[in-house]
């Protein structure tokens, strides 16, 4: 198992009480078990049912790999403008 | 000529449009968005506003490399302003020049489109009874950001 932190925004920060959580997932994890592990956390009910993640400032498509040292984001439906 | 920024002062549009007009360009178009009293028939006494400031940085380039690929090289520069702002005060300005008006005009309505649907900026409204709300856009419409 292996630890990762996840940055928080907005409504998602708000319902996980923190702008950064940690989570331990596999080794060789993936973004649904990044997702799979915060929805085990107070506040992961929030999430929708296809929550949006962010690797290294770039927007994920499908179940992608993910390691220590990337920086991970939860990203809540944007409303910029 | 591309700068994009999020920034936490006032935007001041004018020095967006001197910023992209140089001697070839005979067209500059200026998108500015402002906060309004109404929304969804709720009065509004502000929004505040907030990001993820690096990769909205990263992504506001993203989309205006994509507007210069696809509107023959258009000159643009965009703010988006985080923290609380009232009434009328300039939440995002988008400035575009080209040496013809209509790649100016078309750069600039896919540069607010696309940043409305991806950068990652959110806001929370203050109504009069002093609820605040976090806006969804997709509660209403099913678009999700993609790469």
């Amino acid at each position: 198992m292996t630890q990762l932190q996840v940055l928080l925004f907005a409504s998602y920060a708000e319902a996980f009480g923190a702008s950064v959580v940690t989570v331990t997932v596999p080794e060789a994890a993936t973004s649904a078990d990044v997702v799979s592990a915060l929805r085990g956390l107070p506040g992961g009910q929030a999430l929708p049912a296809d929550p949006v993640l962010a690797v290294d400032r770039r927007y994920t498509r499908g179940v992608v790999s993910v390691a220590p040292g990337q920086e991970i984001a939860l990203i809540p439906p944007v409303a910029g403008g | 000529m591309i700068r994009c920024a999020i920034v936490t002062t006032c935007i001041d549009p004018t020095a967006l449009l001197s910023e992209v007009t140089c001697r070839e360009t005979g067209a500059t178009s200026l998108f500015v968005g402002t906060v309004r009293d109404v929304n969804e028939g709720r009065a509004v006494t502000g929004i505040e506003y907030s990001a993820y400031t690096s990769m909205a940085q990263d992504e506001m380039v993203r989309i205006a490399h994509e507007a210069a690929e696809r509107f023959d090289g258009v000159r643009v520069a965009i703010e988006h302003r985080v923290g609380m702002l009232y009434l009328e005060d300039i939440s995002v300005a988008i400035a575009v020049a080209h040496a013809r008006r209509a790649p100016a005009m078309d750069a600039n309505r896919y540069l607010i489109e696309e940043l409305k649907r991806r950068v990652p900026v959110w806001k929370q409204e203050h109504y009069v009874d002093g609820e605040r709300v976090w806006v969804d856009p997709t509660a209403t419409c099913a678009s999700m950001p993609t790469s």
